[in-house]
């Protein structure tokens, strides 16, 4: 069986959709009788997902008008130049 | 989540590129509408500077339109606004002599390991027991305290959701190195919100 460290290194593999049955099977087998690795998983995938959970917030007002105005400066730049 | 490069409403990514490219402006402020405020979060996150993020957020889109013409068809205009924006945050981040940056070319990390691991159960359903800014104070502090070079990858991996390789693209370093660095940003990551988010009161697992 493997060790914890070296199923941790293993951890990305474990953790991606992606991954081929059979090495899921051989790093399943570490995380069906280490407790503690488990608990990583688990705690790792939540943690993946309050962060993808968390939409961008807008941009404040101020900013997005400069922005904007900056961009249509460069739009009637390009245009003259045309 | 909408997944980036999705849209709920209107022209696809692609036709919108296709027409903006051919000379509609219309075309592309509904790009930069689609992804101001995530390229605004990803500097900000980047550079850890407010003004700095504001230049880059508006030179990143600036420079795209600049050279819109440049941009190959067959790749995805997130990935690509992502990547001018990484690269003026990263320059921005380098101009900084405050900042305590470690280069991002050095070596692969091969990692000692923490050894205090955290190794506690979660209490349930954490995003509801805090208010949204609450919860985003956390997790901005979270991702503060990583190394510049470990957070750039976890952004662009994790939170972008750009692929391997995309990122390593992005960033100028190895696939390996960006492989090695997001274990270590996520593992990282999972040990601060645990001391945050551990069911209190039961240690059946700290015994490691
Ligand atoms: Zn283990």
């Amino acid at each position: 069986m493997l060790t914890c460290k070296q199923f941790l290194e293993e951890l990305n593999d474990y953790l991606d959709p992606s991954i081929d049955p059979e090495t899921k099977r051989h790093l399943e087998a570490h995380v069906c009788e280490c407790p503690n690795c488990f608990v990583i998983v688990d705690t790792t995938q939540k943690t993946l997902k309050v962060f993808r959970g968390m939409d961008p917030q807008p941009i404040p007002e101020d900013l997005k008008n400069r922005l904007w105005s900056a961009l249509e400066r460069k739009m009637a730049a390009k245009k003259g130049v045309a | 989540m909408a997944s980036p490069g999705n849209n709920a409403s209107g022209f696809d990514e692609q036709e919108l590129v296709t027409r903006a490219q051919a000379g509609d402006n219309s075309a592309f402020t509904a790009l930069v509408q689609r992804y101001q405020n995530r390229i605004y979060r990803l500097a900000k996150n980047i550079t850890q500077n407010k003004e700095d993020a504001e230049d880059v957020l508006q030179e990143a889109f600036l420079k795209a339109y600049s050279h819109l013409d440049t941009f190959q068809r067959n790749a995805k205009f997130y990935t690509w606004i992502v990547r001018i924006a990484v690269n003026e945050a990263l320059m921005k981040l380098r101009k900084r002599k405050t900042d305590r940056t470690v280069p991002l070319d050095e070596p692969v990390d091969t990692g000692e390991e923490t050894v205090n691991r955290e190794i506690a159960v979660w209490e349930d359903n954490p995003e509801q027991r805090y208010s949204r800014d609450e919860m985003q104070q956390i997790l901005d502090e979270a991702v503060q305290d990583l190394k510049p070079d470990f957070r750039a990858v976890f952004l662009l991996r994790d939170i972008e959701e750009l692929s391997t390789e995309e990122t390593a693209e992005a960033l100028g370093v190895s696939v390996p190195a960006v492989k090695s660095r997001l274990l270590r940003a996520r593992l990282a990551l999972r040990e601060k919100l645990t001391r945050k988010f551990k069911r209190k009161g039961e240690d059946v697992f700290a015994h490691l």
